[in-house]
């Protein structure tokens, strides 16, 4: 049987996953009776079409941004961490807590905030990693079950303790205290803060994986668990490490979401950024100099999207349809294979390759 | 509560485990030989849509379930397409289908939603309905259930009693040792994989058709994740997988019944239980827990006791084979 080479150059992989994506939501777009020309207009107006366009997308980047970032870590040790999503949720809930229930100076409260938030995504992330190392239940099992119930436990709290007084509405808590929020830049929701942290965030992971001897474990740990054990790497530390550090980042980001997106805790408080950010390290082949600007693209179709959904009253869902076609047309055509896992071993049969 | 009425709740317990049943026997046999599809969620959410649309538009529900296999199979095929062929992470792809399948559904169902369709028709077998007690639970009910029985008992003899099921096995346990045998490794998986999605694709439209009637944006959403969970609790055998996915129904029922009683507890907890009992249930399978119940068993049953509660994993699962020809290039 002849089997053909397809290893294509990522520039012409990334072009045709490029054209495939519009393709796809250009025939979703004439299905619906709406011209591609004018659905994509709408969808660029509504990401770049004035400086608030901008700084909103801006503003939704960081968390994305955040996430991935932490993700890196992950999918560098071979671990598919889908509970990234509840433990940016997690974060949300711990800044929630402190802005709710502390009363202190702005300085001191934001600090306590952001500094829950990071210890609430970590404990999250620090379960499910227990739970692969100790109990063998797979990450991607562990970290979708603790997903639902951090969603589960946000609606708790909307609908119960953290009600508001005059209740009714099952939407959201009470707006915080004003000095609790993250300063904004004018009348955004971005907070100029935040953007900073980021990219201190992206700049550590680089070079945390470049040039520290963890980070080189991490990357023994991902390439081979095997010879990397008898090398002497505790696959179990770094496991539950490289997991929670990547918790603590998503928290962060969660923390965000409530203190600078929005001004309370609201029901879906995540909506999804966490998986969104597993597609961006996927389509980053796990380089984190890329996931920044992946994560702004992203961003800027996922807010342009929802221009397009005022506009043409089409669901906003063909945003998320055109970067999942994206990244998978890059993840089969693409030559790299860094999205090595530990269950893809190959076999010995083929040495030569 | 009488016997009629525990009668009643079990016979609803049977009626809504089915999809998964179907489910679960899908990717069993996928699992088996070698191809894990871990796009169940979004592959369930597009063929529920899929298969209610379809259903309304023709205005037949055989058409539906028809179509919603096209969809499960279609994305089960680029998964084993993506594995076999260009060697990529059935993970990863399968994890970017779920997210797909999952806006495509709500997209292309959008002006579909919250309105009245075509259903599957109640059908008792006549005699074996009015046996007491089990008529009722087992035998009252729609063909889909019938098909959902049938395709339990057809998985498992065709898995573990027939030349072909042996050869779909060895593909997923020793490809090696398969190919030096005569079997096509691959063009078993590509089959086998499709097949397995063909019937998730039903289970989907089991739902919007039959069970859970009509279509919502995300309509069976995380119910494709219990699948996949069962399939590991259920040791990979369509049989074990069914037992799970009754007992699952079962804790359902059980938890909305302990809410009736119990309203002053938050509806917050109910919903907690599935994702509770899946961690619980994972965390079973892991450890040794079984290993120890089989110890102080009396010696003369362990073997068999052990043979029935071991989970195992098949050994070449979501591993790639290359045929030792296409090295030779």
């Amino acid at each position: 049987m002849r089997r053909i080479r397809w290893h294509l150059p990522n520039w012409i992989v990334v072009s045709i996953a490029i054209i495939a994506s519009l393709l796809v939501t250009s025939l979703l777009l004439l299905l619906f009776g709406v011209s591609p020309m004018d659905g994509f207009g709408a969808m660029l107006l509504g990401a770049f079409g004035d400086s608030t366009k901008v700084l909103s997308v801006t503003a939704f980047w960081v968390p994305l941004a955040l996430a991935s970032a932490g993700l890196i870590l992950t999918f560098t040790a071979g671990l598919w961490n889908i509970g990234v999503e509840g433990q940016i949720i997690m974060g949300a809930v711990a800044a929630s807590w402190v802005a709710l229930r502390i009363d202190a100076p702005r300085p001191i409260l934001l600090v306590l905030e952001l500094s829950l938030a990071m210890a609430a995504g970590a404990l999250w992330a620090g379960i499910t990693a227990l739970l692969k190392t100790r109990g063998k239940v797979h990450e991607i099992f562990g970290g979708l079950a603790l997903n639902n119930l951090a969603i589960i436990f946000t609606n708790y709290l909307i609908s119960g303790p953290w009600q508001p007084p005059e209740g009714g509405t099952f939407r959201g808590t009470d707006p915080f205290q004003a000095k609790a929020l993250l300063p904004l830049y004018r009348d955004s929701r971005l907070s100029p803060l935040s953007v900073i942290i980021t990219l201190v965030v992206i700049a550590l992971i680089y070079f945390v994986l470049r040039g520290t001897k963890w980070g080189l474990r991490l990357k023994a740990l991902g390439k081979n668990p095997r010879s990397a054990f008898i090398l002497g790497v505790s696959s179990e530390r770094e496991t539950i490490l490289a997991m929670m550090i990547c918790g603590a980042f998503a928290g962060l980001g969660g923390s965000v979401r409530v203190l600078s997106w929005f001004d309370s805790l609201r029901q879906s408080i995540s909506g999804g950024i966490g998986y969104l950010a597993l597609l961006v390290v996927m389509l980053s082949a796990t380089r984190i100099l890329l996931t920044p600007f992946i994560a702004f693209f992203f961003s800027a179709v996922l807010n342009g999207s929802i221009t397009l959904q005022l506009r043409t009253q089409l669901h906003s869902s063909l945003g998320g349809i055109l970067t999942g076609v994206m990244v998978l047309f890059v993840l089969l055509f693409s030559g790299t294979r860094s999205l090595k896992l530990p269950s893809q071993k190959t076999l010995e049969v083929e040495e030569d390759e | 509560m009488n016997d009629t009425e525990l009668v009643r709740i079990l016979s609803s317990i049977v009626l809504q485990s089915t999809p998964l049943i179907i489910a679960v026997c899908g990717e069993t046999i996928g699992e088996r030989v070698g191809v894990v599809n871990l796009s169940l969620d979004g592959t369930m959410l597009l063929s529920a849509m899929t298969g209610f649309v379809a259903g309304l538009l023709s205005g037949s529900v055989w058409i539906g379930f028809l179509a919603a296999a096209v969809v499960g199979a279609f994305f089960a095929w680029i998964i084993a397409f993506g594995s076999i062929r260009l060697r990529k992470d059935q993970f990863a792809v399968g994890f970017v289908l779920t997210l797909l399948g999952d806006e495509l559904s709500a997209f292309l169902g959008q002006n579909y939603t919250r309105i009245p369709g075509e259903s599957v028709h109640h059908l008792g077998i006549p005699f074996l309905k009015d046996i007491p007690i089990l008529g009722p639970i087992f035998f009252d009910h729609d063909p889909v259930v019938y098909f959902a029985f049938l395709l339990i008992g057809v998985t498992w003899w065709w898995l573990f009693r027939t030349q072909p099921g042996l050869r779909l096995r060895s593909a997923g346990e020793r490809p090696e040792s398969g190919f030096a045998r005569g079997v096509d490794v691959n063009r078993l998986r590509y089959v086998y994989a499709m097949i397995g999605g063909g019937l998730v694709g039903i289970a989907g439209a089991a739902y919007s058709l039959d069970i859970k009637l009509g279509w919502s944006e995300g309509h069976t959403r995380g119910l494709g994740w219990i699948a996949l969970a069962i399939v590991i609790f259920g040791g990979w055998s369509p049989i074990r997988g069914a037992v799970g996915s009754l007992l699952f129904g079962a804790s359902k029922a059980l938890a909305a019944a302990l809410q009736r009683r119990f309203p002053e507890v938050s509806v917050v907890a109910f919903n907690a239980t599935p994702w509770l009992l899946m961690i619980v249930v994972l965390l079973l399978v892991g450890s040794d827990v079984t290993e120890r119940l089989v110890l102080i068993m009396p010696r003369r049953v362990q073997p068999r006791l052990r043979r029935l509660l071991r989970v195992r994993p098949p050994a070449a699962l979501g591993v790639a084979f290359s045929t030792p020809e296409s090295q030779g290039e």
